[in-house]
């Protein structure tokens, strides 16, 4: 197994369109971190003129946390893309290219073969998230340095620099978990697919399509959303709230797990009965 | 003795159509086996259902007196395949693409392995090279290396000169001979011309849609029948003055200013070239050209005759 790995990692990083994301992450981060340098007191004042007559704003704002929230924010619709972009690729990717013909005429099972592909996968997902935080972390500390975090969603919280850390932590170890998620769903495409296109076109259609439904028809859909995928995968921001609880986290963790569970599940069964005819 | 391949009534449906209809088959040890039918007579099917690439409606598949459903691993460790065309990862150089199928089949000393067998089909030189660069010719021949790669007693070998030029042709044909002679490897091979199977094959079965019209060795089953011959001579004119009332007449099919064709049987063919030399006529080349179309045509002509 460990050395199905291995020769599927090599495949993945060998092939140009995985670099795809590193670059695009270390372009986005890189960007949003050195706009918020150059206009980011600007910014700011405007944010909080409408504040300043009911608070007294000290300190350093703008730091290496409240730009990483920022970056967050922005990531969580760009990481998916990335993501289905490989993942999307692992099965079809070996059917387009006839590969399939080679491989499964060796001595090797295709539920380890599948596991292999998968668990690859998952590893360049988290190496995308990684990526993202040693730079929003990194570049962040050396071009801001730490503070306390202004958090602005429906209401307005401060979170001290010493309570910081591990909301931080649990807000990436949840977005990974949600990566997870998306790599299960464009896997699961890219076992009844013999074109990548079509699992990656459709995980990116399916999260950003319900999550404009979500958005736009959200009462239409309400009995609904609660089975979504999608309806939790932004509530890594829990763990920003200033009374976190693990009620939310908890519901929404387990059904990413549920998901990732029926996904692989499914991939694996129907991989194992189909017919290599390309 | 234990056929290396065992098939019996074999059979795949797909939907309404019934690819293969149950085929049974036999490939004993040392055999160079032909599998022959015109395309879309299932004869990949039959392969990819060999190899577990595809699971069969219903029917029996053994290899080495084995199931291979109750014994993968172990089974495909001693077979070699090559289905349909070469396809490779083409991003990744020939050794690369090697050291990998050698990995998943455990051979050890891996890449003295991958040398040997790049040598063996010519594309040592061409190691480092990514397959991308390559041409069908070179790309069925690092095929054909990956199936040799973990030394094993059986290859499978599916249209391997498909889109080849004939110097490619001549060049797989040639090397799949070495791998039986010089390497005691069986060999099936599949093809839709039977020209091909004839030169290297010493057993062969016969398909169209699906099921077997013939099985047995390519001598008994060629050289018996009547073929098309084209001699190419100096002068076609004296050749049909030469032949009048002899036996020959009736076996002359055409001629043009530089070529004649008869219809005779492989056993006919030194006696003819015979007379016609004592009769002064020149030869410069006895071509067989008879088509898998003609020979389907007579095998369903002797059938229904008997």
């Amino acid at each position: 197994m460990k050395q199905l790995i291995s020769i599927e990692l090599y495949k993945i990083f060998t092939k140009p369109r995985t670099y795809i994301g590193f670059g695009a992450i270390f372009i986005i981060v890189l960007a949003i971190q050195v706009g918020i340098y150059i206009k980011g007191d600007e910014m700011l004042q405007m944010i909080i003129t409408t504040l300043s007559d009911r608070f007294i704003f000290e300190g350093k704002l703008i730091n290496m946390y409240g730009v990483s929230y920022i970056i967050l924010n922005t990531l969580w619709i760009h990481v998916p893309i990335l993501v289905a972009l490989v993942t999307g690729d692992l099965l079809a990717g070996e059917a387009n290219a006839g590969t399939y013909r080679i491989l499964l005429t060796r001595p090797i099972s295709r539920t380890k073969l599948v596991i292999s592909k998968f668990i690859a996968g998952l590893i360049y997902s988290l190496l995308l998230v990684i990526l993202m935080i040693a730079l929003s972390m990194g570049v962040g500390w050396l071009l801001f340095g730490p503070g306390d975090m202004l958090v602005m969603t429906t209401k307005v919280s401060i979170i001290s620099s010493d309570d910081i850390l591990w909301r931080f932590a649990g807000a990436y170890a949840y977005g990974m978990l949600c990566m997870t998620t998306v790599a299960g769903l464009s896997f699961f495409l890219s076992s009844f697919s013999d074109n990548s296109i079509g699992p990656i076109i459709g995980t990116i259609a399916l999260i950003i399509g319900i999550t404009i439904i979500s958005t736009v028809g959200a009462s239409l859909l309400e009995p609904v959303l609660p089975y979504f995928f999608t309806t939790y995968l932004t509530y890594w921001q829990e763990f920003f709230e200033t009374e976190f609880t693990f009620k939310q986290i908890g519901l929404a963790v387990m059904v990413q797990v549920i998901y990732i569970t029926i996904f692989s599940l499914i991939t694996l069964f129907y991989f194992k009965k189909k017919d290599i005819l390309t | 003795m234990t056929p290396y391949i065992e098939i019996n009534e074999l059979t795949k449906d797909y939907g309404h159509f019934r690819a293969v209809d149950r085929l049974s088959l036999r490939v004993l040890p040392g055999d160079i086996y032909g599998f022959l039918g015109p395309n879309g007579s299932g004869k990949s099917t039959t392969i990819r259902m060999i190899l577990s690439l595809i699971s069969p409606t219903s029917g029996e598949i053994k290899l080495f007196g084995e199931q291979l459903t109750a014994k993968r691993y172990q089974i495909l460790n001693r077979v070699g395949a090559l289905v349909e065309k070469s396809d490779f990862y083409n991003y990744l150089t020939a050794r690369k693409n090697l050291q990998i199928l050698g990995k998943l089949s455990a051979v050890p000393d891996l890449n003295r392995r991958v040398d040997e067998v790049l040598d063996q089909v010519g594309l040592l030189s061409r190691a480092e090279s990514r397959v991308r660069t390559f041409s069908q010719g070179m790309k069925q021949r690092l095929g054909i290396a990956q199936t040799i790669l973990h030394k094993p007693e059986l290859i499978i070998l599916d249209e391997p000169t498909n889109g080849l030029d004939p110097q490619g042709q001549k060049e797989i044909r040639e090397l799949v001979k070495s791998l039986n002679q010089d390497f005691g490897i069986t060999i099936l091979i599949s093809s839709h011309i039977l020209y091909e199977i004839e030169q290297i094959a010493n057993r062969m079965i016969i398909i169209n849609k699906g099921k077997s019209l013939v099985e047995g060795s390519v001598f008994d089953l060629v050289t018996g029948q009547e073929q098309q011959v084209s001699f190419v001579v100096d002068n076609p004119d004296t050749l049909r003055q030469a032949i009048r009332e002899t036996q020959w007449a009736d076996k002359l099919q055409k001629s043009t200013p530089d070529r004649v064709w008869f219809k005779v049987t492989k056993d006919e063919i030194p006696d003819l070239s015979g007379f016609l030399f004592g009769r002064g006529i020149r030869i410069f080349a006895i071509e067989p050209v008879r088509s898998l179309e003609e020979f389907f045509l007579q095998l369903t002509e002797n059938e229904a005759t008997h």
